[in-house]
């Protein structure tokens, strides 16, 4: 994973609640077995007209006024539903690099960090403003400041956001978690020792 | 109940018990995994970072697979093999075949005796136990949490630290006490329950929490009641629900393949009678449902938590005060081609599915073949039957159950998660209406453009003896 600590760009207002992994990937593109090229299909049925082809110029990822956005500002409770991280895969692979909500389903904010799309909590009030800014002006910038864990708007206020601080530690170091469980060997076998009984699914 | 602080919930004596390293300032805790299950979609990108790095699985013996999510459930051939029809399916099994061999992971192959949806061997071979941490790539892994066992999806970059490693770090959620009193009426199910309960919370409404379900109406259900409930846990926004194991649970372990025997089965179950929540013990959140007020339930929108009682009108976008709630409504009602104040019952339906990991074990099987003794499926419908597992499709064939379905009209199927997410060639039409058994009613999850309504397998064979939704309790006389 790329370290990740300053992101600064525009945004783009999806403002509906809920938008669950299946929007944001369908099922059908997960016959995959790798990570690659999974960008075109995020939103895919809501980006591409029935033949899931031609382009649907109402959807608004597809106005190229919005096609450098970085940001993707949501509707409330973002990324619920399935377990997928072709979630995450598919929204970095389509360009962004921080998505903003609400709220976030427990499993998506998971996967989202731990690849480096940042998933950024606001309170409903800095949620409308940035749907009204994204709307008004296509060009409205945002800065996020991963260390000091801000996020700010064009007027220049700065809104704090949640992070744990191990995720937050791996974001800016750009170092995954396997690392830091593998240097835990000596505990883990402790533990097994001391609780030895487990199901056997060879026996 | 009390809830002084003193005791502990089932949550918190599975939980503690896992620690391998407590939660710190600096670091989530590491937990302990019993057992990873595995299948073909979400753990070949895993599999390859294993790879990449030189690792190895670290305990392959604590790991199963099985095929499920991508593959078909059409008939076998001369053969007696299940042909894999998409190129980029076979080449997924075809992965995950090599990853399970090279790193020595038992596996149940497609068409395999043993073979099926994860969430339905996984307690039909007696490896789901109580008190066990369990994780898979798959977020209805809440299901195991029916034996009071911490159970919840995790994603592939999860799926390989377990892998790995066999631990995971992860926050401590909080706790949600469900408590559903009461019993329950005729014709009303273990999937009425839970769909009425995240129609009472919202789709959002148990983010960052573990549920317990408790209370008469939960202690009354069959173990696959209860996995159907914990199952769609995560529709609430629960990673995970879990029931406190009881006589019911044991009776269902006791005599299964990795069931504990002899001496140690009688250590396991003094063990587990030790894990439900100590009288006391306080919950971070709790709500109360009277099961004796539920009917059928089924959902009229594009997630979960739009659910309502089956005799309901469709709610209006017009009485909603939050805006955000109003809009998703009215976009909700504009896919699923619904107007405010409409009846479901009696809206034509073109497909009935009845399986998935919610609802696809033999009580539910048999739960709707006796409602299709002697019915028929109606013409305008095209009602498939898909069993969860290979051996559920056995002890379904030994009952005669797919005689049953058959002479209906309905279509009999090998196992798998078929058409609740439409990657493996079952799904719905662009515009068609199916009442289904699964657990998601999102936009296309069925197929592109298809429309769900959710709801109880009895339920499912109500209407679709009817060609539209019906009502199971207007059809139930002569049922036993």
């Amino acid at each position: 994973m790329e370290n990740v600590s300053q992101i600064r760009g525009s945004i783009v207002a999806i403002p509906v609640n809920d938008i669950d992994t299946d929007q944001i990937i369908p099922a059908r593109f997960l016959k995959v077995t790798d990570k690659e090229g999974l960008g075109k299909a995020a939103f895919c049925d809501w980006r591409y007209l029935e033949d899931g082809d031609t382009p649907n110029p109402e959807f608004v990822l597809n106005r190229p006024e919005y096609s450098s956005a970085s940001g993707l500002i949501a509707g409330n409770n973002f990324g619920c539903g399935s377990s997928r991280e072709h979630a995450p895969w598919a929204l970095l692979g389509a360009g962004f690099k921080a998505v903003i909500s609400t709220d976030f389903a427990d499993i998506f904010r998971n996967n989202s960090l731990k690849n480096g799309l940042l998933p950024i909590i606001v309170d409903e009030e800095t949620q409308q403003q940035l749907f009204s800014l994204a709307e008004e002006d296509p060009s409205t910038s945002v800065s996020v400041d991963v260390e000091a864990q801000t996020l700010t708007l064009p007027d220049g206020r700065a809104v704090s956001f949640p992070l744990d601080g191990f995720a937050k530690y791996c974001l800016l170091n750009g170092v995954d978690q396997l690392g830091y469980l593998l240097a835990l060997d000596d505990d883990v076998r402790a533990y097994e020792s001391a609780n030895p009984q487990r199901v056997v699914t060879s026996a | 109940m009390k809830q002084n602080g003193k005791g502990r919930t089932l949550f918190e004596k599975v939980w503690n018990a896992h620690i391998v390293r407590e939660q710190s300032d600096d670091a989530p805790a590491v937990l302990y995994i019993d057992l990873h299950l595995v299948h073909e979609v979400t753990s070949p990108q895993a599999f390859s970072m294993i790879r990449e790095r030189g690792l190895k699985v670290r305990r392959p013996d604590q790991t199963i697979g099985t095929m499920d999510h991508s593959t078909p459930t059409t008939p076998r051939n001369e053969l007696g093999i299940i042909p894999v029809a998409d190129a980029m399916a076979a080449k997924q099994l075809d992965a995950f075949s090599k990853n399970c061999d090279d790193f020595g992971i038992p596996m149940y192959a497609l068409g395999d005796e043993h073979q099926g949806i994860v969430h339905v061997i996984g307690p039909e071979k007696g490896l789901t136990q109580p008190g066990m941490t369990i994780v898979c790539g798959d977020s209805h892994t809440s299901t195991h949490g029916a034996f009071g066992a911490l159970a919840f999806g995790i994603g592939t970059s999860e799926v390989g630290h377990v892998l790995a490693t066999q631990t995971l770090l992860q926050n401590r959620p909080h706790t949600m006490a469900v408590n559903v009193e009461g019993r329950l009426g005729d014709g009303v199910t273990a999937k009425d329950i839970i769909l009425a309960v995240i129609a009472r919370i919202g789709i959002g409404g148990g983010t960052g929490h573990v549920f317990e379900y408790r209370g008469e109406a939960i202690r009354s259900l069959s173990m696959e009641g209860r996995m159907t409930v914990c199952n769609m846990s995560i529709e609430g926004g629960a990673r995970a629900g879990m029931v406190a194991p009881d006589d019911t649970t044991f009776e269902y372990i006791q005599g299964r393949q990795h069931a504990p025997q002899g001496a140690e089965w009688d250590a396991a179950v003094a063990r587990w009678r030790e894990l439900p929540t100590d009288d006391g013990a306080a919950f971070d959140q709790e709500i109360t449902l009277r099961a004796d007020e539920l009917i059928p339930m089924i959902t009229y929108g594009t997630n979960p938590g739009m659910g309502m009682p089956i005799d309901a009108a469709v709610p209006a976008p017009e009485d909603e005060r939050d805006i955000n709630k109003k809009i998703a409504l009215e976009k909700a009602l504009t896919y699923m081609d619904l107007a405010p104040g409409q009846q479901l019952l009696g809206k034509a339906i073109d497909v009935v599915f009845i399986g998935s990991c919610t609802n696809s074990r033999i009580s539910d099987l048999r739960q709707a073949a006796q409602f299709m003794q002697g019915r028929k499926v109606a013409d305008s419908v095209r009602m498939m039957v898909v069993p969860g597992s290979q051996q559920v499709k056995k002890q379904a064939e030994s009952e005669g159950l797919h005689e049953i379905f058959r002479a209906a009209g309905a279509e009999w199927r090998e196992a798998g998660c078929s058409m609740c997410i439409a990657m493996n060639g079952d799904q719905l039409e662009p515009g068609q209406y199916a009442v289904s058994t699964s657990n998601r009613n999102f936009e296309g999850r069925q197929g592109k453009g298809g429309r769900t309504f959710l709801a109880s397998p009895l339920t499912a064979a109500a209407s679709a003896v009817a060609g539209s939704v019906t009502d199971p309790r207007s059809l139930l006389t002569g049922l036993n």
